[in-house]
C-alpha cells in the first residue's frame, strides 16, 4: 500500500518537473527541471522493481548501508570540490583561463559559488551526514530509526547538490553568499533537513544507552540550528513558479544582517558544531582514550551554543549597520576565543599519555593537525572580528586564507580522518591499505595547506596596505590594477598549495579504494599492514 | 513605548541577565558532587556496542523479530 503511494506521489512529481521545464522561464530553471524529472523517474523504477520484495529489517543490526555511500559521496564531492577550488585559483592567477567560449557558464563568477558550495555542502554535508548516521547509532547502541528515511536523507541531498550544481553554472542562484540555491532548492533542502532531524531525533530517542553521549548534542545543534537560519535567511517569493528568480523579502541592512547572521552561523553550526561532533567521537576512538575532561566538553558545547549565534555582524563592520550590533558581534566574537580553545584543549589532551600513538598512527597526526588548525583559525578570526584589525583585512585575501586555513585544515583533515577510520571499519576489512600512503597525503595536505594560509596573509595584508596608502598630499598612492598585480606571485603560491591538498586527496581516495578492493577482510586473516 | 526600543531594553537587561544565569547554571550543574561517575560512564560508552546494537530489553535478547 505504502508502495503505491510512493509510485503516485512520484509519478506526479516527474509529470509536473516534465511540465515544468516545457513552461520554463529561465535556462537554470529548466536544465533543474528536467534534473528532478529523472530523479523523480529513476526513484520511480527503483520503487517498482522492488515492490514484490520482502521488507525485512534486522534490528540486531546497524544500518550503515548509508554510511557507506556516505563515505563514497564525502570522498567523490571532496575530489570535485577541490579540483573546481584549484580551477578558480589558477583563473585568479591568470585570467585568460576564463575562455571566451565558456563565458557565462565556466567564468569565475559561475565556478566560484560551485566551488564554494562543493567542499562545504557536498564534501562537508555529506561527511556531516554520514559521521552523524554513523555516531548516532554507535552511542545510542540501536539501528538507525525510521528505516528508508535515512536513504531518502542521503540521496534527497545529492539531489541538492546537483540541482545546486547545475543551476549556479546556467545562473540560477540568489546571491546570497553560502545561501545561492533558489527558492525551489531551498524548499528541497528543507524537506531533506527536516527528515534529517527526524532521523537523527527518532534514533535519540529509542537509545538503549541511559546518556545522550556529547558528540550527539553538537551534532543536534547543527542539525537544529542550520534548519533555523535556512529558513529565515531564504524569505524570498519567486517571480513565478515556472522561473528560478525570486525577490527577497527584507531588503537593505536588514537583509545584510540576516545574511551574516546566517552566513557565520553556518560556519559556527555546520562547520564548527557538527565537525565538533566528529571531533568527540573519532578523536578518542582513534587515540583508543576517552575524552580528556567530559566536564569540559558540556561547557565548551554550551558556551558555543550561547555565543555563537551573536557573532555575525563582525562581517559588517563600517557599513550601514548600527555601531552597537557590529560592536556586539566584536565583542561575542572575541569572547567566543575561550570556548573553541576550551574544546581544542579538550581534543588535544585526549591524548595525554597517548602522545606515541603520533609516531606510528597517521590517521591520529591528522587529527590532531586538525585540532590544531581549529585552534589557529579560531584564534585568527576573533582578531580579524576586532573593528581596527578588520579595517585592515576586510575585503582583502587574509579573509579567503582565514577561511581556508579553517576549511582545509579543520574540517577538511578531521573529515579524512574520519573517512580512514570508518572505511576499514564499515567494509570490515583489516586495517587500511597502506599507512604510508595516509603519510603521504597527510604531508601533501598540511604543506598544501601551510602555502595556501601564508600566501594569502601576505597577499592580504599587502593589499590591505596599498589601498590606504596615501602620499604626502593625501591621495591615494595606488590603483586598485595595481594591488591585482602585486598579488600575482601569491596567487601562483595559492594555486600550488591548493594543487598539493588535491594531490593528497586523490591519493586518499586511491587508498580507500584499495582498504576496500584488495585488503583481506577482518575475520578471515591477519595481514600484518606496513608500519611507518 | 515603540516595540523595537522596548525589546532593544528587555534584550540587553532581563534577557541577558537571565540566559547569563542559565549558563553559569549549566557550569554549576556539570561540576555537581557526583557527577564525575556519571561522566566518566558516559565518556566510556563509546567504546561499547561497535559493532551491533545493544540486545532487546527482554531477557531472552535473540527471541524479537527481525
Amino acid at each position: 500500500m505504502w508502495d503505491y503511494l510512493k509510485l503516485v506521489v512520484l509519478g506526479l512529481i516527474a509529470l509536473g518537473a516534465a511540465i515544468a521545464s516545457n513552461y520554463a522561464w529561465d535556462l537554470a530553471y529548466q536544465v533543474n527541471a528536467i534534473i528532478v524529472m529523472l530523479a523523480a523517474g529513476i526513484t520511480f523504477l527503483v520503487v517498482l522493481r522492488g515492490m514484490d520484495e520482502v521488507k525485512t529489517v534486522n534490528t540486531n543490526e546497524y544500518m550503515d548501508g548509508v554510511v557507506r555511500a556516505g563515505v563514497i559521496a564525502t570522498s567523490f564531492w571532496g575530489i570535485v570540490g577541490f579540483l573546481v577550488g584549484v580551477v578558480i585559483a589558477s583563473q585568479l592567477a591568470w585570467p585568460w583561463l576564463n575562455f571566451e567560449a565558456l563565458n557565462g557558464i565556466g567564468n569565475f563568477g559561475r565556478l566560484r559559488p560551485l566551488h564554494t558550495s562543493a567542499v562545504i555542502f557536498a564534501f562537508g554535508g555529506n561527511a556531516l551526514i554520514m559521521s552523524s548516521f554513523y555516531i548516532v547509532q554507535r552511542t545510542c547502541a540501536v539501528r538507525l530509526w525510521g528505516g528508508n528515511l535515512g536513504w531518502f536523507v542521503f540521496w534527497g541531498w545529492q539531489l541538492v547538490i546537483v540541482l545546486a550544481a547545475t543551476g549556479y553554472i546556467l545562473g540560477g542562484t540568489q546571491s546570497k553568499e553560502y545561501a545561492e540555491p533558489v527558492w525551489y532548492v531551498d524548499i528541497l533542502i528543507t524537506v531533506v533537513w527536516v527528515a534529517f532531524l527526524v532521523v537523527f531525533a527518532g534514533t535519540l530517542m529509542k537509545r538503549k544507552e541511559p546518556h545522550i553521549y556529547v558528540a550527539n548534542w553538537f551534532l543536534l545543534a547543527m542539525i537544529i540550528t542550520i534548519a533555523m537560519l535556512h529558513l529565515v535567511n531564504n524569505m524570498a517569493i519567486p517571480v513565478s513558479i515556472f522561473s528560478s528568480q525570486s525577490v527577497q523579502v527584507t531588503a537593505g541592512v536588514q537583509d545584510a544582517m540576516i545574511q551574516w547572521w546566517y552566513g557565520h552561523n553556518a560556519v559556527g553550526f555546520f562547520l564548527t558544531a557538527g565537525f565538533l561532533g566528529m571531533m568527540y567521537y573519532f578523536v578518542p576512538k582513534q587515540a583508543e582514550r576517552p575524552v580528556y575532561s567530559y566536564k569540559l566538553s558540556i561547557i565548551h558545547f554550551w558556551a558555543l551554543i550561547f555565543l555563537y549565534i551573536w557573532a555575525g555582524p563582525h562581517h559588517l563592520h563600517y557599513t550601514a549597520l548600527p555601531d552597537w550590533a557590529s560592536t556586539l558581534g566584536m565583542v561575542f566574537s572575541i569572547i567566543l576565543w575561550m570556548p573553541s580553545w576550551g574544546g581544542m584543549i579538550n581534543g588535544l589532551m585526549t591524548l595525554s599519555g597517548a602522545w606515541d600513538k603520533l609516531r606510528t598512527d597517521p590517521v591520529i597526526r591528522m587529527m590532531v593537525v586538525s585540532i590544531g588548525f581549529y585552534g589557529m583559525s579560531t584564534f585568527e578570526g576573533p582578531m580579524m572580528s576586532i573593528k581596527a584589525v578588520n579595517s585592515l583585512s576586510h575585503y582583502t585575501d587574509w579573509t579567503i586564507g582565514h577561511v581556508h586555513s579553517g576549511a582545509l585544515g579543520w574540517n577538511g583533515m578531521i573529515t579524512f580522518g574520519a573517512l580512514y577510520f570508518l572505511t576499514p571499519r564499515l567494509w570490515n576489512r583489516d586495517g587500511l591499505y597502506s599507512l604510508k600512503l595516509v603519510s603521504w597525503h597527510f604531508w601533501l595536505a598540511t604543506i598544501g595547506i601551510v602555502l595556501y594560509a601564508s600566501a594569502m596573509w601576505v597577499s592580504g595584508i599587502m593589499e590591505g596596505l596599498m589601498w590606504r596608502e596615501v602620499d604626502a598630499n593625501g591621495y591615494l598612492v595606488n590603483a586598485f590594477a595595481d594591488t591585482v598585480a602585486a598579488k600575482y606571485p601569491m596567487y601562483v603560491v595559492r594555486m600550488l598549495g591548493g594543487l598539493l591538498f588535491l594531490g593528497g586527496a586523490v591519493i586518499m581516495c586511491y587508498n580507500l579504494w584499495m582498504t576496500v578492493r584488495a585488503q583481506p577482510s577482518r575475520v578471515t586473516s591477519h595481514a600484518a599492514v606496513p608500519a611507518e | 513605548m515603540e516595540t523595537y526600543s522596548f525589546l532593544r531594553q528587555f534584550a540587553d537587561s532581563w534577557a541577558l541577565l537571565s540566559l547569563f544565569l542559565i549558563f553559569l547554571g549549566v557550569i554549576v550543574w556539570a561540576f555537581r558532587p557526583g557527577s564525575r561517575q556519571v561522566h566518566d560512564e558516559v565518556a566510556n560508552s563509546i567504546f561499547r556496542n561497535d559493532k551491533t546494537p545493544a540486545p532487546a530489553d527482554d531477557p531472552k535478547p535473540h527471541v524479537k523479530e527481525a
